[in-house]
């Protein structure tokens, strides 16, 4: 247990050790895009859709920030990645179902 | 002869990730369809019935929500900085960060919960005095997905709590990470939520 407690310290300290400093960076993103999101939410002068796509453009970069570097999935190995999105597709069926429900 | 085919096949490489994490992982992904059902529903319900729902700002505290939504951001910057300091050994940096992550998550509850109490007893939507669930569509989807949101965040904050307490009594440290890492997944997740729910209930 300890030498697989060693191995994991040490493949994830040599990917923390150059990766660390990018936390903050991507902090200041974070705070960037908010700030961002606020300021297009208040604006009326900008067609509603035009709103509505470049808020959720942001929430998902924001989204996907988050995912790929405090949730380390862009260190992960790519089978652990295949599970994070996996329930994806399942969200777009869904939601289309709901959606086609209400429509036809 | 079958039990030698058996012992002669080398084991499942697996995710080649340990599984606890895998656990929390494939939790999380339940917790994504739950949360897709309250938002997909949000969504094809508010198109349907978009004359009775609000603008932004109109009902929903745009500017306080935004500062709670940076508290929350804060709190997942010092998560990790809390498992970077495990990864490194950093008894001082891991009982600091896990505190403030702590006191971050509770702050946020705080915040909402005024915010709760603010929309109930003094504003008014549709005529009915006080935002409530009741309040129509529009209510009852607030705060359905913003209950059970908090609900999540308040389930955070417990464990983050007792994890701070286990810090100061040592338990963390370079070769003991796994339960920090797997906390943070969750937190981070919450976060994540937030940022979609945020944009969608508050923005849009």
């Amino acid at each position: 247990m300890s030498e697989a407690g060693e191995h994991t310290a040490s493949v994830a300290s040599s990917d923390h050790e150059h990766e660390a400093p990018k936390y903050m960076l991507i902090w200041l993103y974070l705070f960037i895009l908010t700030v961002a999101e606020v300021g297009v939410a208040l604006l009326d002068v900008l067609p509603k859709w035009v709103i509505v796509v470049s808020l959720l453009a942001m929430a998902v970069w924001k989204a996907v920030l988050v995912a790929m570097y405090y949730m380390h999935l862009k260190f992960e190995p790519s089978r652990l990645r295949l599970v994070a999105v996996a329930p994806l597709p399942a969200v777009a069926i869904m939601i289309i179902v709901i959606m086609m429900e209400y429509v036809l | 002869m079958a039990h030698a085919a058996t012992a002669a096949r080398p084991p499942e490489r697996g995710l080649d990730v340990y599984t606890q994490k895998v656990g929390m992982w494939v939790f999380l992904c339940s917790e994504v369809m739950f949360f897709a059902g309250l938002i997909g529903s949000y969504v094809v319900l508010r198109f349907g019935a978009s004359s009775s729902w609000a603008e932004p700002n109109e009902v929903l505290n745009v500017t306080v929500t935004a500062i709670n939504t940076f508290i929350l951001i804060c709190s997942s910057v010092t998560m990790v900085k809390a498992f970077a300091a495990a990864e490194a050994g950093d008894q001082k940096g891991i009982k600091t960060y896990l505190l403030a992550t702590t006191a971050l998550g509770a702050l946020f509850l705080g915040v909402q919960v005024y915010e709760y109490y603010e929309l109930i007893f003094h504003q008014s939507w549709a005529g009915s005095h006080g935002f409530t669930p009741q309040a129509g569509l529009y209510g009852a989807t607030f705060f359905t997905m913003t209950g059970f949101h908090g609900f999540h965040v308040l389930l955070g904050v417990i464990c983050l709590g007792w994890a701070t307490i286990r810090a100061y009594q040592g338990h963390w440290g370079a070769d003991n990470t796994h339960g920090l890492e797997v906390l943070g997944l969750y937190w981070h997740f919450v976060d994540l939520v937030w940022i979609i729910l945020f944009t969608i209930v508050y923005l849009i």
